[in-house]
């Protein structure tokens, strides 16, 4: 990775870096959706603007070029340009007071393209110039969606985050910026599992081996009842026959 | 010697399945908790509660004799219930639905038989009064009710008529079956307001159309049959409710504010009737610029046409009582009362009195009754009613005559104030009990340490930084010997109190808790709770006994105010005495004032307020403290300025040094919109980071972050192969619960968005698909649960996340927000909870060594105490070597509910709205305030009582052992040295 800005240093646009696909959580149904939505979502770009004034009043300057690719799969890269020497020594600057260095990007919808609704306002995120200074202009730019995927925030750290008051001295540094750009998408929060909890329980009430078929009452004492039953039986035809005598008696 | 108290029921389930998931589970548990329910004599030991009814809309008493004890209410909380008027317990209640759908329109009175609309106009029901059971009730026709009143058949009350917008009904009162009912004629124009009848074969409807005339039907008691129809021009009448009553023969008495004139009306004149006017100015009477005057009239009885003498009001403080002279359009004056705040007549028997307040002086009112046909003052009848200096103005009498045993009137009367307190008053001004019924509706309290005691006072201030520098060394010791001297009185005074006690049987030791003896206890389990409620007055209460220490009222308190209850110094700063500021804001306007009181007390303090001429959009309250260690607060106005309060030198200094880490945050969640400022250096402030969440898709619900005075004891947890998994705990964490605008069951979602508060960074966002609010939550250490509707499974739902850093802390000394480049791992569960839940909120401890558990009050009134435990999102499918090493419960979807953890036992607290936790000083034990209507406190134990000794500990049997022990180990030494010796010798 260090190698490519090297490369690149004669070129004034930097094209980096990366590019990470994140699926939105949704069944795939296999087919594919078609070009159509290729072409429109061929790619827009956004301006990418930072700020950093040593009197802390924003003044937005153009970064770079966000290429969003909406659709399916969301994927951004970022062109950006190198730092003029003045904004290197304001950023040097900036970083000396304790300033911040903040960036914005529009809202706009990643896959609403078509109404091409224009929604004013923009999403700022900042970091204290410092830690840009000393990371040697490494950031990481997370941009998150909700949903229907319309930007909702954006957000920018810098590897390593501490400001220790290092001197950079090397002026090539500071020229050229190292990000990584994230898109990140809304998790979907789990649903209770009770599929699996019953499968486990199943699983388990099988390993335990079938448990000892309830036998009835019956079943288990046959051989006390039948002989019982029998006996009262024999006993009772006698008594039945003496009964019916002695209704037959009374008649 | 211990009984459990309670009989433990599980509820069915339906299905087969689910009864197989909750017997597991019963099995499961009973590996993991032991019980712990309440034993049967420690109830009411460590809880109380009391409770309430609400603003008074009626009241009635029980029959007009002198040993009646009850008294109705009905109120604006839709709760119907009885008093016993000895003492002020409630003898029942009935709790109704919430809102206008429960709501009390009128309450009727008639011997045993209490009679209700409700729900403007929905329901008709019939009460028994003895013992609050419901005779019947019946379902009126639509439309919106606009009167009631009984209806008597030759002398004896059969019927009650409900006259609404349109149509008006007869309904028998012994079973409700609906006699007849009409349309109203021409219902569209004509607004019909009252309804009168007076004991005649006719029921009169009387209506207005407004500036025109005035519309008198009389409808046949028989079968509803119109028989007259009379149309008066009235065009000076708006509204018959407002300025209209009925006296003596059934005449219509109306005052008009623009010509200072009173109208009479003869409604059941055969021929076609006029108003005569009577001007004030005629009977000398003027009324106070700008007041619309107000006429009082009675009917003892249904029965019998109203009195022809009746009130008028012509001032805040002046009444006139009336006389309406036989012709029926002539009046003459009995009484002129001014100055007098309150009017009200009862009857007792064939008499009827009049009761008048009037001011005697700055502390009290005066009471006195009036022969109304007379307007004579009655002998010995004063009553004199206290006026707190903090408390509201007196607003309703109901007065309760009864005729003695020598045939004299006596009364007792119900005084309502302001601030919703009823106070019941005898003769000769005994006040024989109060209610303080603002605490229906409690809106956000705060528990605060009680101070030291004198002495214990006396050695801190001994040790002072102050009293160190300014004294020498003699003095010191001087002090020293004083303060020792004081405390080793103290502890005499306390042995001998304990000595004359315990001569006492049990019972006559009465701990009166007043202000004066207000103490912190051994273990600070006793502290004062500050209740603020939504009419604007404050209370303190003794967490103890539950008893009222003080009060304040702030009058000029707007009915839809916001509140929030701060503490900016505690009590640990003697002498500087604790402080609590109530912020205060008009939602409609936006702007807030600012009440500072001490919470011991309840006395205001004179300390400058800040001038908050602009809308207040948020406060936060800093860690910086001034020079007499109050805490600072910052409002932020609408124009993003910030006032500091206390704003002295020295705090405007330390916030200057300290302005760049000062960030916040504000929240519009009418537009979505999350933004972050940082403080600049003249208090003004930056944005510097902006979160939009479209309010197409979603709408933010709700905010928290956590509780400054959470304290986490453990950094990580152990797992089962020993290594730590650690948490991440962001204290400027906020968790924002969305829901969506789609309301399509397949397609409504809840959102949770974990932000930070300083940078701004999204840090999780999940999204529970197919889920409805109401949505209660809880953001506490680095876990989030929450509780949502299922749409799609139809059931309720709890979710917990948790964060962890992983096995290795990025800075393990200290926490930045500014410097925390790695996202948190987010662990997430979900379980079927099965019942709904109102609110929801965590224990907390002083350390916070003590494992958690989850505090759910749940609309049945119980509260749950559910450990944490099993909302833990690593409870694993499959039970391993390590879950089980590490006391992981297995994952079980469904959530269990045991009656034993039901911390209330059987003191349910009816439309529980809030749940409040304190610590206290003993680390095992929590302080559980839940208020709704009611209000109940105890104290948990979320795991058992490790640092207390049990009640039934057996001290003789230990120290006997001990004992044993020791001499034994006595005898045996000397026995071996002897034997030692003997050895030596041999």
């Amino acid at each position: 990775m260090a190698s490519v800005p090297r490369l690149c240093l004669l070129l004034s646009i930097i094209p980096t870096i990366l590019i990470l696909c994140a699926d939105f959580a949704c069944c795939n149904t296999g087919r594919k959706t078609g070009d159509g939505l290729d072409t429109d979502f061929s790619g827009f770009s956004v301006p990418l603007e930072h700020s950093f004034e040593v009197d802390d009043v924003s003044r937005f300057r153009m970064r770079g070029a966000l290429q969003l690719r909406g659709g399916r799969e969301t994927s951004v890269s970022l062109s950006q340009s190198q730092l003029s020497e003045e904004d290197r020594n304001t950023l040097k600057e900036v970083a000396a007071v304790d300033g911040l260095y903040k960036i914005r990007v529009p809202r706009v919808s990643l896959t609403d393209r078509q109404t091409e609704r224009q929604m004013d306002g923009y999403l700022t995120a900042f970091v204290r110039a410092c830690s840009l200074v000393e990371s040697h202009l490494s950031d990481v730019i997370t941009l998150h969606t909700d949903v229907s995927g319309y930007l909702i925030g954006v957000s920018i750290v810098t590897i390593p985050g501490a400001c220790r008051g290092t001197e950079v001295e090397d002026e090539v540094d500071l020229e050229a910026f190292n990000t990584t750009l994230t898109i990140i998408p809304p998790t979907n929060a789990p649903q209770p599992e009770t599929a699996l909890f019953i499968e486990r329980m199943d699983i388990e009430h099988e390993k335990r081996g079938k448990p000892q078929e309830q036998k009835s009452f019956f079943a288990k004492y046959w051989m006390y009842i039948v002989p019982l039953v029998l006996f009262l039986m024999m006993s009772g035809a006698q008594d039945q026959s003496g009964g019916g005598a002695a209704n037959g008696g009374g008649r | 010697m211990y009984r459990p108290s309670l009989v433990v029921t599980f509820t069915k389930k339906s299905s087969v399945k689910m009864a197989k998931l909750t017997s597991l589970f019963v099995i499961l548990l009973s590996f993991f908790c032991i019980s712990e329910a309440v034993f049967e004599d420690q109830v009411g030991k460590f809880d109380w509660r009391q409770q309430y009814v609400g603003k008074t809309l009626f009241a009635h008493f029980e029959s007009n004799t002198q040993s009646s004890k009850k008294m109705f209410v009905a109120t604006d909380k839709n709760i119907f219930a009885s008093f016993n008027s000895r003492t002020g317990d409630l003898l029942w209640r009935h709790v109704d639905k919430t809102g206008p759908e429960g709501s009390i329109d009128i309450l009727l009175l008639h011997g045993q038989d209490a009679l209700m609309v409700v729900g403007d106009g929905r329901l008709l029901r019939s009460w028994d009064t003895n013992i609050g059971g419901l005779n019947w009730e019946a379902v009126l026709d639509t439309g919106s009710f606009q009167a009631a009143c009984f209806v008597a058949i030759q002398d004896t009350v059969k019927l009650v008529a409900v006259l609404k917008k349109a149509a008006i009904s007869l309904h028998y009162l012994s079973n409700g079956h609906q006699k007849w009912v009409e349309n109203l004629p021409d219902s569209d124009a004509v607004q019909y307001q009252a309804v009168y009848s007076g004991g005649e074969e006719e029921v009169y409807v009387l209506g207005v159309v407004p500036n025109s005339h005035l519309t008198i039907i009389a409808y046949s008691l028989e079968d509803g049959e119109i028989i007259k129809q009379r149309s008066v021009e009235a065009s000076w009448l708006s509204s018959i409710e407002s300025s209209c009553v009925v006296v003596g023969q059934g005449v219509l008495m109306c005052v008009d504010p623009a010509t200072l004139a009173l109208y009479t009306l003869p409604i059941q004149a055969e021929e076609t009737p006029e108003f005569s006017q009577i001007l004030l100015q005629s009977l000398d009477l003027e009324v106070f610029p700008g007041f619309q005057p107000v006429l009082v009239s009675s009917q003892p009885h249904p029965a019998r046409s109203p009195l022809s003498e009746f009130f008028l009001q012509l001032g805040p403080d002046h009444h006139v009582l009336l006389q309406l002279n036989a012709d029926g359009y002539t009046i003459a004056p009995l009484r002129d009362f001014q100055p007098a705040f309150l009017v009200s007549f009862a009857t007792t028997g064939k008499k009827t009195v009049a009761a008048v307040m009037t001011p005697k002086n700055e502390t009290a009112c005066a009471i006195n009754l009036f022969s109304v046909d007379s307007g004579r003052r009655l002998l010995d009848t004063t009553v004199l009613f206290p006026l707190e200096p903090n408390g509201g103005k007196p607003h309703t009498l109901y007065v309760h005559a009864f005729l003695k045993k020598d045939d004299s009137v006596g009364y007792r009367v119900l005084v309502q104030t302001q601030d919703h307190a009823l106070t019941f008053i005898q003769q000769p001004g005994r006040v024989v009990w109060t209610r303080e019924e603002a605490l229906a509706d409690v809106v956000t309290m705060e528990m605060v340490d009680l101070p030291l005691t004198g002495t214990q006072a006396e050695l801190e201030g001994e040790f002072g930084k102050k009293a160190a520098i300014q004294d020498g060394l003699f003095p010191m010791v001087l002090k020293r010997l004083s303060s020792q001297v004081t405390l080793l009185q103290a502890w005499l005074a306390h042995l001998w109190k304990l000595f004359y006690e315990a001569r006492k049987p049990r019972s006559q030791v009465k701990n009166e808790v007043t202000i004066e003896t207000l103490s912190r206890d051994e273990f600070n389990l006793q502290k004062m709770m500050v209740m603020v409620t939504a009419s604007g007055k404050l209370f303190g209460i003794d967490s103890k006994s539950g008893s009222i220490l003080w009060k304040h009222y702030l009058e000029n308190v707007q009915p839809n105010a916001a509140f929030k209850l701060i503490v900016q110094r505690t009590t640990a700063h003697f002498p500087h005495p604790p402080q609590c500021t109530l912020l205060i804001k008009d939602k409609d306007t936006g702007l807030a004032t600012l009440h500072v009181f001490n919470p011991i007390f309840g006395r205001k303090s004179h300390i400058a307020l800040p001038a908050l001429p602009r809308p207040i959009l948020q406060s936060l309250l800093l860690p910086v403290i001034d020079q007499d260690y109050a805490k600072v607060l910052l409002l932020v106005d609408d124009q993003y300025k910030v006032t500091a309060f206390p704003s002295t030198k020295n705090v405007l200094q330390q916030l200057q040094e300290m302005a760049s880490s000062i960030f916040f945050y504000l929240i519009r969640s009418d537009q979505g919109n999350l933004s972050g400022f940082r403080l600049r250096k003249d208090l003004s402030t930056e944005r510097i980071w902006e979160v939009v969440l479209p309010t197409e898709v979603q709408k933010i619900v709700a905010v928290k972050g956590k509780r400054p005075n959470e304290h986490v004891h453990s950094q990580g947890r152990v797992m089962g192969d020993r290594s730590v998994l650690y948490k991440y705990l962001n204290p400027n964490l906020l968790a924002v619960v969305t829901e969506s605008t789609d309301t399509h069951p397949e397609r409504a979602f809840v959102g949770v968005f974990l932000v930070d508060g300083v940078t701004g960074r999204i840090i999780h966002e999940a999204v529970q698909r197919k889920a409805r609010g109401p949505v209660h939550f809880v953001h506490s250490e680095n876990w989030v649960v929450y509780e949502y509707w299922n749409t799609k499974s139809r059931r309720n739902e709890f979710s917990v996340l948790e964060l962890f850093e992983g096995t290795e802390l990025y800075n393990s000394t200290v926490f930045s927000s500014l410097d925390r480049p790695h996202l948190p791992q987010v662990l997430q569960q979900t379980y079927i909870f099965p019942s709904p839940i109102t609110t929801m909120e965590a224990t907390l401890t002083e350390k916070g060594i003590t494992s958690r558990h989850l505090l759910v009050g749940l609309p049945s009134g119980a509260i749950l105490s559910l450990p944490k435990m099993f909302l833990d999102p690593r409870r694993p499918e499959v039970v391993t070597e390590h879950s089980r090493e590490e006391n992981l419960i297995p994952y079980a979807p469904e959530m269990p509910i045991r009656t034993e953890w039901f911390i209330n036992y059987n003191q349910t607290v009816a439309r529980v709205k809030g749940i409040y936790t304190a610590p206290s000083g003993l680390e095992s034990t929590c302080l559980v305030v839940a208020y709704g209507l009611d209000i109940y406190q105890t104290r948990v134990y979320p795991s058992k009582q490790f640092d207390v000794l049990k009640d039934d500990y057996d001290y003789v049997l230990i120290s006997s052992v001990l004992f044993a022990l020791f001499f034994a180990t006595m005898i045996s030494k000397r026995l071996a040295q002897v034997k030692l010796l003997n050895r030596a010798w041999r």
